[in-house]
């Protein structure tokens, strides 16, 4: 070793960060960590495979069943499954198998749309109210307490009595108003604590107008909360559609509902339990499946676990 | 029990009258996570004596909490585990005595402070509650009694108006004030050995002082042996005796807090040392070391330090792991090359 | 910790009051004949219509419309069904029953839901653990109207283990209701209590605690649980106003006369006003227990006493 070597390799610490990195690796995002953790999760795959599976049963019923479930004969009321009609038929004497089939669609397009809706609600509310706080976060932290001292069901009912007609439109509408404020009050905090961050203050100093901070660096950072509760919501919305359609203040015939179809039954479960068991089977499931998902993704997204 | 008592045994085994206050030799604690075995401690070694202090010097990751934790036997295990190694206060091994004598000398004849008192520290029990929990816990004291020594502790520790803050919640008080709090709950038995694992880094740096001051007048008072855990160098300035400097589980560097601040000899240390801003630089480049201490699962080969080091020379820095060469008596480090660090 | 409990008292006021008026505005501020839609198909006749609208004060203006409304609330009087009988004479015969219903649930939801969760929270990714987390999850997506036909079938008329329908003779009939009504709650209690033991394990002053030479026992049983048990207890009250109101679905399919039964009879038959006044009442109730709640929270939490 030369003295010229020696000398020449003191005091001059690598200055490279590209080739210390070539060490280490370059860094990883929240994101692609968790999609990568999220491959993984066996529970996360199957659950998102049943989701799949009802996606397409609403959008092509056909792929599952031939039999029309509107074509009814009485004759064949409330029997038990059998080769040809392999749910059985209800007791109007309509292919059940075809009706659970067709029930998938108006449970996940009130589920979709509705938390679509709130998760929009929220957005705009939540981000505005947990960012700007003072009049703004008062006025909407109000609102939402005032919406959370009625529970959920019950301003659902008392709503829905008054209402003349009880379509798609007017159930989605009715879970929309009583399952905005949950949604709202959770972007509000994620945002409040995202807020604090010391990035936001640099990318101010900066000069980020608040819209660029909002939309680049607030919401990314703390939509991963809501992501996870929507997806638990889009369960929780289906159930509470159910829920109204079996009271008989939700959807009526002849919408196809699975809530609705318990409720057509319920005085002949003893002696037909097929009855109860396939709409509730698939309601089950699908509520099953998406609270499923939302856990896998809570815990692939949640920077504390790791 | 009294102090005579304690001295004469440790986990109910008789002492060895010669040993050191506490001997550590090759300690190896491994944490066995799904993405594989992170080493934590690689084989750490040093000894502390009565009324001395050691000050572990080191980054986040260094290992040099997960040390102390294995000494006071607090580590979560799964997913730690001691693989290597012995712990021995007095002479007695603390690896070899049962779970219940261990717990019996926690608290007792050896005391943990923590960082953030603010985490460390129940919310929802008052002051003086924790506090006379060790009186009441290791030595049955009713609970007046208890109190009365706690509000006496307060005191000591320099908390004001302690009779009337006892039954305060830990939220009430001020950040210095908590740290004293968990130094007076540490302290309330008399123990032999004190760790304080970065006791002032959550706190300002005038109250910084004064709680260093505190430790080493506490220090000073009862005789015990302390181990300082810290990243900060201007923290251990005043009260350090030794000082153990540590990098991905290993001390790369040991010796007196005189010898290893003003003759380096360990390319880190020395790059430690440069890169702490001086007053009479003003108007120099500060000179950082470039990249991040390497992750715990994927320690570099050979010595741990060399992608990052100046000194670093193929092919012994990135095979050999150094041994701890002994530069003095008491002095060592785990360099290949240290003689080139020291002369410069 | 007065401060506090004025303060919440000074939140509450205006809630209640807005909360109220919005479900009296929901109902009755609709375009359209609001007693004409709460009747539904019923048939009823002109003169009875018109009555019921002079009851209700549809001619005044809405503001005083809710306040005439919110004074008969206090007074007990929450309107009348169309036949004229006052909805308060229909509620208190059934008010018993849904509180006996409601504790028995509340009994079983509470000790069985705590230990379950303490259980799994101990040991993370344990059997327990994994036990809770999968069978909680499942008795949630199981809506509570099949739960309550699926218990009912398998244990009461498959195994004949319980009374397949109420029976006021026989407190044992309340057992089989209970347990459907309490299932949902359970789920959440087990789940919540496991979730806050598992986070509170992870705190610095449990480690702290260990490092004091405190007994394991102690250290969960005592530095631990009574930190954990905070949000736990906090929904343990809030679901006792809420099982109240939630017993629509159970008391239906089991028949047990209580308040939600009447609300789903109210329903079936058409008697939108007998709806509208028993789910003011609940809400009433609920936002009450709400209250007592943030007190209780006060007195767990030392740090919320002094914000």
């Amino acid at each position: 070793m030369s003295e010229a070597e020696l000398v020449e390799g003191a005091g001059a610490f690598p200055q490279d960060v590209a080739e210390f990195e070539a060490v280490t690796g370059p860094p990883r995002s929240l994101w692609s960590d968790a999609w990568r953790e999220l491959r993984a999760n066996r529970l996360f795959v199957a659950s998102a495979t049943f989701i799949l599976v009802f996606f397409i049963m609403a959008l092509f019923p056909t792929l599952f069943t031939d039999a029309d479930p509107r074509h009814c004969l009485l004759s064949r009321s409330a029997l038990p499954p059998d080769s040809i009609a392999w749910f059985g038929y209800d007791l109007q004497g309509c292919d059940y198998l075809a009706r659970t089939v067709h029930g998938a669609r108006v449970s996940i397009l009130i589920g979709l749309s509705v938390t679509t809706f709130a998760v929009l609600i929220a957005l705009a509310l939540g981000s505005a109210a947990g960012f700007y706080g003072g009049l703004v976060d008062t006025l909407v932290s109000r609102a939402t307490d005032v919406m959370f001292a009625i529970p959920t069901l019950l301003g659902g009912i008392v709503i829905l009595s008054v209402l003349e007609s009880r379509g798609l439109k007017e159930v989605s509408l009715v879970l929309i108003v009583v399952g905005w404020p949950t949604m709202v009050r959770l972007m509000r905090s994620s945002v409040i604590s995202t807020r604090e961050a010391d990035y936001i203050d640099a990318a101010r100093t900066l000069g980020a107008t608040d819209w660029r901070i909002i939309t680049r660096h607030i919401l990314p950072n703390s939509i991963a909360p809501v992501i996870v509760y929507a997806t638990i919501t889009i369960g929780v919305i289906i159930s509470a559609e159910a829920a109204l359609s079996f009271l008989g203040i939700g959807l009526q015939r002849p919408a196809i509902s699975w809530g609705l179809m318990i409720n057509t039954a319920q005085t002949r479960f003893h002696t037909s339990p097929h009855l109860l068991y396939f709409p509730g089977a698939f309601l089950s499931v699908t509520v099953f499946s998406f609270i499923l998902m939302g856990d896998a993704l809570r815990d692939a997204l949640d920077p504390k676990l790791k | 029990m009294t102090t005579m008592d304690a001295q004469a045994t440790v986990g109910g085994r008789p002492v060895d009258p010669t040993a050191p206050l506490l001997a550590v030799d090759d300690l190896h604690v491994e944490f066995r996570t799904a993405d594989g075995i992170v080493q934590a401690v690689n084989g750490v070694s040093y000894t502390l004596r009565e009324g001395e202090t050691l000050a572990i010097l080191g980054e986040s990751g260094s290992g040099k909490s997960v040390s102390a934790h294995a000494l006071m036997g607090i580590i979560d295990s799964p997913p730690g585990f001691i693989t290597h190694g012995t712990a021995k206060f007095r002479g007695v091994n603390l690896f070899d005595l049962p779970e219940d004598e261990r717990r019996r000398i926690r608290g007792s004849r050896m005391a943990m402070v923590f960082q953030d008192a603010l985490t460390a520290l129940n919310p929802v029990f008052t002051v003086g509650w924790q506090i006379s929990e060790m009186f009441r816990q290791h030595e049955g004291m009713s609970k007046s009694k208890a109190r009365e020594r706690s509000i006496g502790l307060m005191e000591r520790v320099g908390i004001p108006s302690a009779r009337e803050r006892v039954d305060s919640y830990p939220h009430e008080f001020s950040g210095g004030m908590r740290q004293r709090v968990m130094i007076a709950m540490a302290l309330a038995l008399d123990p032999d050995i004190l760790i304080a694992d970065e006791p002032t880094t959550a706190l300002d740096v005038t109250v910084q002082a004064q709680i260093m001051r505190l430790l080493a007048d506490l220090q000073q008072e009862t005789g015990m042996g302390m181990i300082l855990i810290t990243h900060d160098l201007g923290v251990i300035a005043e009260v350090a005796d030794n000082v153990a400097v540590m990098y991905a589980g290993r001390i790369v560097e040991s010796g007196t807090l005189r010898d290893v601040f003003t003759k380096p000899a360990h390319p880190y240390t020395l790059g430690l040392m440069h890169s702490i801003p001086r007053a009479d630089q003003k108007g120099e480049r500060l000179e950082p070391i470039i990249g991040s201490p390497p992750d715990l699962l994927h320690i570099p080969s050979g010595c741990s330090f060399h992608p990052r080091c100046p000194y670093a020379r193929q092919p012994e820095c990135s095979t050999r792991v150094p041994d701890a060469h002994v530069v003095t008596g008491g002095r060592t480090s785990a360099c290949h090359f240290w003689q080139e660090v020291q002369n410069g | 910790m007065g401060r506090y409990a004025l303060r919440r008292l000074f939140h509450f006021i205006p809630v209640f009051f807005f909360a109220t008026f919005l479900v009296y505005a929901l109902v009755f501020a609709m375009p359209g004949d609001p007693i004409r839609a709460l009747a539904g198909e019923k048939p009823v006749n002109a003169a009875t219509l018109e009555a019921m609208r002079e009851r209700f004060n549809l001619n005044d203006p809405l503001l005083i419309q809710y306040v005439k409304y919110i004074k008969g609330v206090f007074t007990g009087d929450l309107g009348t069904n169309f036949a004229q009988r006052p909805v308060w004479d229909i509620l208190s015969q059934r008010i018993p029953t849904t509180v006996r219903l409601a504790i028995v649930a509340f009994s079983y939801e509470a000790i069985l839901g705590v230990l379950a969760g303490v259980l799994a929270g101990l040991k993370r990714k344990g059997f327990m653990d994994m036990l809770v987390a999968v069978s909680t999850v499942s008795i949630i997506s199981i809506p509570i109207f099949v739960l309550a036909y699926l218990a009912q079938y398998a244990l009461g008329v498959q195994l004949g283990w319980f009374a397949v329908s109420y029976n006021a003779n026989e407190w044992t009939s309340l057992i089989l209701p209970a347990l459907v009504l309490g299932s949902t709650s359970l789920a959440y209690i087990a789940r919540l209590t496991r979730t806050s033991l598992a986070e509170t394990l992870r705190a610095d002053y449990v480690r702290t605690a260990t490092a004091k030479g405190l007994s394991r026992r102690r250290v969960v049983g005592i530095h631990a649980l009574r930190n954990s048990m905070i949000p736990v207890v906090t929904f343990l009250a809030v679901d006792i106003g809420s099982l109240m109101g939630g017993a629509i679905i159970t008391e239906g399919v089991f028949n047990v006369p209580g308040i939600g039964r009447e609300v789903f009879a109210a329903i079936k038959s058409q008697e939108g006003t007998v709806v509208v006044g028993i789910v003011v009442f609940l809400v009433v109730i609920f936002m009450v227990s709400n209250l007592i709640v943030d007190f209780l929270y006060a007195a767990l939490d030392p740090r919320i006493r002094y914000e």
